[in-house]
């Protein structure tokens, strides 16, 4: 047991220690332009390199090399870029301990794509109370995009409630008689899709859709959340699945001889994962894209996807080509260097959110033809038109006009 | 489990000069000044470790001294982080009154997952406590509680100043905080240790038959233990949710609860202040083998993990009881060098 005594003696170290400690004060950090010097500009930025959602990691490995490729050809402005990408496994306390770590430690200019949602939601009071721009955030949650609240963090894929809102607009156009039953993700994910769905319906049209099911990522199989979709009578079907829920749905509404119009969602629509369902129980699905697909052919001899390539082969490896998470990353690193050419040699925390606030069209080599990125101060969307495409049993089909959500 | 060491393996004073004393002061001297020689990052980050060493002291008061393995304790740690995050944001509470709150609901539901619990021996209670981790953070994400946990978008909380004016940062008031929380808890188990309550914990480890044959109430013990755990969990969970300022599923990882067991071993099973080392270890071994493995290039990016492996196994040949283990012998050896001289 502590005596009396004993805890005295430390309460009076204390108090000593304490007063002996407030006279030092810490040092204050920041300067004109943290992170910028003559030769090099630093950015940071936190990654899911193990954890739950590490095969996202290839987002941050894309981006490294792509600066190196910058830097090889002389940077930008005569500046090297300097990304210094962290680990936090996906988890959201250990993503503020690294972002303080970047921004106190490390003295980083600004934060760029950042993944996650619950990372980047728990990183975003931080940056905006101190001022950071929090870029690109790699999520497509709706939330991030908030400019009244958060100044200084922005989103950049289109949102799934935008997606959603595009199926909603598509069936209403060309079946206006349509009964729809919707599988959704139970986490911010499927339900931002639904309200998306409903948002492109309309208020009156909400009867449209017959049976909305969800499932929890935890279940080993959506079987039976199939079934009862296709009890309802449905005559369409949307899946808004991440990406293993998304090939059994598509393979059991195939097996079950269910004739709906299936659209499924972008980020599950990757080639690899309906080769996983079946190429030929994949026919006829259709979704929204913003980015080409490197494995069409109908893009052998584009110029973009040329230098993808090219790209994958001397900075990367040849594996990395068709992953979709892999040309999002190259695509959004080339929004960066628009953001950064238009900053000149004002490379202030300021600055730098005043010119990713006022992108106007910028092309990307590797976005569909006619989808720009597009900002301004209070639109934080930089993405929000896509087009549809089938599958024709082989390769993606685009068709029809862009459209926005 | 018999060969550990029980709580009194070193004498109480040993010597005249008390190195356990001289120790012990070092420590709270260093713990008061360091806030002033560090930045606001560091901050967080050993006020993160104090919040680990307390949710460490709780399970090493159940498994060390106990007996009883848990690989659930991360979700006690959630359960107190969100109970915090929820009285403040849904409750409008002030945040400093909420980790003792936490800290009670945990006991509550440790003592009630402890009584069923009792039925269960050594691997089997590990894989019970297992499945708690592992359906928390999807419970955390059960729509029907969406309004007040917030669903897997999570609850967001303002960042507490400094209170009473107090000429100090938001960061080094609440590391203190968090170190006022750390110092009362440390201080408690210790004593509960070393009381009657400790010895039938130990006594119910070592010889549970001997035990009951003494009329300890093993029942009561066990499932009290697994509460007093809990709460232990619960108030650091309450604190790392203060200091984070947000709080979702995902930050109560299955990964966390394994992290806890590393730590108990690592900083010294049936060593209080040794949590302090496990802590340490859970918080930043984990970085420094990402910096390591950064420095082998972009393709070694998927290494750090292999190293913190390696560093936890060789830390386990070279210090087979945990670092307080470590600490202890080097301590013991040095008594009796100064005993030596004394004599010659």
């Amino acid at each position: 047991m502590v005596t009396r005594r004993e805890l005295l003696e430390y309460a009076s170290l204390s108090a000593v220690a304490a007063g002996a400690g407030l006279a030092a004060r810490p040092l204050a950090f920041g300067a004109d332009m943290p992170g910028v010097t003559a030769t090099e500009i630093k950015i940071g930025q936190t990654m899911a390199y193990s954890g739950p959602a590490s095969a996202y990691g290839v987002v941050g490995r894309v981006e490294a090399a792509y600066f190196k490729m910058i830097n090889e050809q002389g940077g930008i402005n005569g500046r090297k870029i300097n990304l210094i990408s962290l680990d936090d496994g996906y988890s959201p306390p250990k993503a503020v301990e690294q972002v303080r770590r970047l921004v106190e430690q490390d003295n980083v200019a600004f934060i760029f794509q950042s993944l996650g949602t619950p990372s980047n939601v728990a990183i975003r009071p931080y940056l905006n109370a101190h001022k950071v721009p929090q870029l690109f955030s790699a999520t497509g949650a709706s939330l991030l995009g908030d400019p009244k609240h958060f100044p200084w963090t922005m989103g950049v894929n289109p949102t799934y409630r935008t997606e959603g809102a595009i199926y909603g607009k598509h069936i209403l156009a060309t079946k206006p008689d349509a009964k729809i039953a919707v599988l959704y993700q139970n986490d911010d994910l499927g339900r931002d899709y639904l309200s998306g769905l409903k948002d492109g319906l309309g208020e009156k049209n909400l009867g449209m859709i017959v049976k909305e099911v969800s499932y929890e990522v935890s279940e080993p199989t959506i079987d039976s959340q199939v079934v009862t979709l296709q009890g309802s009578g449905a005559d369409v079907f949307l899946i808004a699945a991440t990406p293993k829920f998304g090939a059994q749905a598509v393979r059991k509404s195939f097996d079950l001889g269910w004739k709906a119009v299936r659209y499924i969602v972008n980020v599950t629509a990757s080639f690899t994962i309906l080769k996983a369902a079946g190429l030929e129980k994949s026919h006829d699905l259709i979704t929204a894209s913003y980015a080409k697909d490197p494995t069409d052919k109908i893009w052998s001899n584009d110029e973009g996807v040329k230098q993808w390539t090219a790209f994958c082969q001397k900075y990367m490896s040849a594996s990395v080509i068709p992953d979709a998470n892999a040309v999002y990353a190259y695509g959004v690193a080339q929004v960066l260097m628009q953001v950064l050419k238009q900053c000149g040699n004002d490379l202030s925390r300021e600055n730098v959110m005043k010119q990713a606030t006022s992108l106007k069209d910028v092309p990307v080599s590797v976005f569909l033809p006619g989808i720009t990125v597009s900002t301004s101060p209070d639109n934080y969307y930089p993405i929000r038109k896509m087009q549809l495409q089938r599958f024709d049993g082989e390769n993606w089909k685009l068709f029809g006009d862009l459209i926005s959500g | 489990m018999s060969t550990l060491p029980t709580a009194k393996a070193e004498p109480e004073r040993s010597g005249f000069i008390g190195w356990g004393r001289v120790g012990l002061a070092c420590v709270v001297v260093f713990a008061l000044v360091l806030p002033f020689m560090s930045s606001g990052y560091h901050l967080f980050q050993y006020a993160q470790v104090l919040n680990y060493a307390i949710a460490l002291v709780g399970l090493n008061l159940l498994t060390g001294y106990n007996g009883q393995i848990s690989l659930g304790h991360g979700a006690f740690f959630a359960i107190g982080g969100y109970a915090s995050a929820i009285l403040v944001a849904k409750f409008g509470m002030p945040y400093w009154v909420t980790p003792p709150i936490a800290g009670m609901v945990c006991l509550v539901a440790g003592f009630l997952f402890g009584l069923p619990a009792l039925r269960l021996e050594g691997l089997y209670l590990a894989l019970a406590t297992f499945a708690l981790a592992v359906a928390m953070p999807q419970l955390l994400n059960y729509k029907h509680f969406d309004a007040l946990t917030g669903g897997s978008g999570g609850l967001q909380l303002a960042k507490p100043g400094a209170p009473f004016g107090l000429p100090i940062t938001s960061d080094q008031w609440l590391y203190f905080y968090c170190l006022g929380f750390a110092a009362l808890l440390f201080l408690a188990a210790r004593n509960l240790v070393r009381g009657r309550i400790g010895r039938a914990m130990v006594a119910i480890r070592d010889q549970p038959v001997a035990a009951e044959t003494m009329g300890v109430p093993i029942s009561y013990v066990k499932a009290m233990c697994f509460g007093i755990s809990a709460l232990y969990a619960g108030v650091g969970g309450a604190l790392s949710v203060t200091i984070v300022g947000y709080v979702s599923p995902d930050s109560f990882g299955l990964f966390l609860s394994l992290s806890f067991l590393v730590g108990i071993v690592v900083g010294g099973l049936t060593s209080i202040p040794g949590m302090l080392f496990g802590a340490w270890f859970i918080e930043f071994v984990p970085n420094y083998a990402d910096q390591l493995t950064s420095s082998l290039g972009e393709n070694a990016k998927a290494l750090p993990w292999a190293v913190y492996g390696v560093l936890l196994i060789a830390l386990m040949f070279v210090m087979p009881r945990g670092i307080a283990g470590a600490v202890t012998a080097m301590a013991a050896r040095l008594q009796r060098f100064t005993n030596a001289t004394k004599r010659a």
